[in-house]
């Protein structure tokens, strides 16, 4: 807590602090919600990725309005990159949003909460295990959350792979009848270029516990991002086959194929 | 102070069960004539500090009976209070003595203490003795008192956990085994039995005055072990609001499962540093070093087997029970850790 609020007096401006106050958010006493969201962390997070938002990826986003103001919504991208970065991106420029800001919640791998540091400063960042349960109680709170559809298979995949999308879960749309919520889909571009991987070598990410362990230079790349947000997709809830819920997985699946190549067209230049 | 000893026999020989008694109109006439008896709670655990906040709520509207089968209490004169091990025969007695009207079991033994088969005798078999016996004397309503470990912590729990979600624990660690199966043991009277009218409690981390738990005791100590990197969420429910949850639920009845906690939620290390402790960190990778530094150093305030407790969230959903029993906690998280912190003259 003492490093929290030293970091805290060193990077967030006043301006900052009450942009982040105005968004709503049911949080405990202490500045927690039951995920382990910390409104101090979220604020330092912000500033401390401001540089790397701005100046390093130069992200340019491209629908944004299309994200409700309020009420529960699920932003379905496609995930690259080997680290998560594209959820980050996402977040923060939902955050950071001149009209009606969010604090979306990313949902993370399940291997992120058994690493030492990195899982609590997530959480506290606002990223949280990718559970069916925790998505449905995120949406009963009227969160915006962030899926990956795709999962591992989608930021693990090589540099030889980018820009196709892997195998969809289809718990998401589920939950989005389930709970009347709509989904927007966000094509991100330029993430596959962050860690381009040649290889995975399976047996030592078997051995360490770890989803994959990429073949990639050890360095972030500072690729130009495109985030474009689609137009909000509504799925009714009707009592549905398996094959009709992946009828509408492969709908959601077309948005951001089809938001994936507009943001390739106006990329101008990988760097 | 008077305290009665485990010699029921006689006293049982003078009374009439309870079912006998309650058919007879004379002694209905008899009663309406006289001021009305109170009615009589079975409260056991008599040793521990919640088991004596509990008392202190009821004792003016219900006559109470102590028991405990650790140590002998001495609480005041107006209540019994006994030493005794519910297993054995002499146990049946107090029912046959007193006529029981409702049970508070919060003699759980915790899995700090005793060895496990002596848990498992003292907590499942010595529960399945007092609801056998709750059944055949006709009680109408037994709370038990369970906790929050029965989830399990486990990497991939999700937050707010559902009276409906797995009990993981008996799966993670064999010392839970018992806290498990004393809860499938309820649920099978709960079911079998619904006049008995079970409510099963599960509640957060219990701590405040008086409050020995795992817990408790790291937040008492200046320099409790925690494990780097891991912070987990956590929640905390001070004694007194526990002790007015039971009340609660006592008052109303709704058999079932509830959860007990309140809204609020913190982080494991700050709760620690509100609470005046300096952390020593343990090295938590590969997971299986922490449980064997905890094993050498044998603390009661950092079991092996509560390692993953310190280490994933076990964040559980208590807005049924709230909402079931018009529950709210008073003491806010602040004021919890500020009395851990005055303690250390901080």
């Amino acid at each position: 807590m003492k490093l929290k609020s030293y970091l805290k007096r060193m990077f967030v401006s006043e301006e900052l602090e009450q942009k982040v106050n105005r968004i709503e958010k049911p949080l405990g006493s202490l500045g927690y919600d039951p995920w382990g969201f910390n409104t101090d962390t979220n604020k330092i997070a912000l500033s401390l990725f401001s540089g790397i938002y701005n100046k390093y990826f130069r992200v340019e986003t491209h629908g944004i309005e299309n994200v409700p103001d309020s009420g529960p919504v699920l932003i379905v991208a496609n995930h690259s990159g080997q680290l998560p970065i594209d959820g980050t991106l996402v977040a923060y420029a939902l955050a950071n949003r001149k009209h009606a800001p969010r604090s979306p919640r990313a949902m993370i791998e399940r291997f992120f909460p058994t690493v030492p540091f990195v899982g609590n400063v997530l959480n506290q960042m606002g990223a949280v295990l990718g559970d069916p349960t925790n998505c449905a109680k995120m949406l009963e709170n009227g969160e915006a959350v962030i899926v990956f559809p795709e999962g591992i298979r989608g930021s693990g995949k090589l540099y030889k792979d980018r820009y196709q999308l892997q195998r969809f879960g289809s718990g998401f749309v589920r939950l989005a009848m389930d709970h009347n919520t709509p989904i927007v889909p966000v094509g991100v571009v330029g993430c596959e270029e962050t860690i381009p991987a040649i290889a995975d070598i399976k047996p030592l990410a078997k051995l360490l516990g770890i989803p994959y362990v990429p073949v990639a230079l050890p360095v972030v790349f500072p690729a130009k991002v495109h985030l474009c947000f689609g137009k909000p997709i509504y799925f009714d809830n009707q009592d549905l086959t398996e094959e009709q819920i992946v009828r509408r997985v492969e709908k959601v699946k077309k948005s951001i194929n089809d938001l994936i190549a507009k943001g390739l067209e106006l990329r101008e230049a990988i760097f | 102070m008077t305290t009665h000893k485990t010699e029921l026999k006689t006293a049982t020989k003078k009374r009439a069960p309870r079912k006998a008694a309650t058919t007879s109109t004379k002694a209905q006439k008899d009663s309406s004539k006289t001021p009305r008896k109170k009615p009589t709670v079975l409260i056991t655990g008599a040793a521990g500090a919640l088991a004596q906040q509990v008392i202190n709520r009821l004792r003016k509207t219900y006559q109470i009976v102590a028991v405990d089968f650790r140590e002998q209490t001495f609480l005041s004169d107006d209540i019994a209070c006994y030493k005794l091990d519910f297993n054995k025969r002499v146990f049946e007695d107090l029912f046959k003595t007193y006529k029981f009207d409702s049970v508070i079991h919060l003699g759980r033994i915790q899995s700090s203490e005793e060895t496990r088969l002596r848990r498992y005798n003292a907590n499942v078999l010595g529960t399945q003795k007092l609801m056998d016996l709750s059944h055949k004397y006709g009680i109408r309503h037994v709370i038990i008192l369970s906790t929050y470990h029965v989830y399990g912590a486990d990497a991939y729990n999700p937050a707010l956990i559902d009276e409906e979600a797995p009990l993981k624990a008996a799966e993670l660690t064999q010392d839970l085994v018992d806290s498990v199966e004393l809860e499938n043991l309820a649920n099978i009277y709960l079911w079998k039995f619904p006049d008995l009218n079970i409510t099963i409690l599960r509640p957060c981390n219990i701590v405040g005055p008086g409050v020995k738990n795992t817990i408790a005791r790291l937040l008492s100590s200046s320099y409790p072990p925690c494990l780097l990197g891991f912070s987990p969420m956590m929640q905390f429910i001070h004694i007194d609001d526990m002790a007015d949850a039971i009340e609660l639920a006592h008052k109303k009845f709704h058999r079932g499962v509830y959860n007990v906690a309140p809204n609020d939620w913190v982080a494991f290390q700050d709760a620690l540093e509100l609470s005046g402790c300096t952390p020593l960190p343990v090295p938590s990778i590969p997971p299986m070093l922490p449980r064997l530094i905890a094993r050498i150093l044998n603390l009661k305030s950092f079991p092996a087997y509560l390692v993953n407790y310190f280490k994933y969230p076990v964040v559980i959903d208590g807005r049924d029970f709230e909402k079931a029993f018009g529950f709210k906690a008073k003491r806010p998280l602040k004021e919890i850790f500020r009395s851990y912190r005055d303690l250390k003259g901080k």
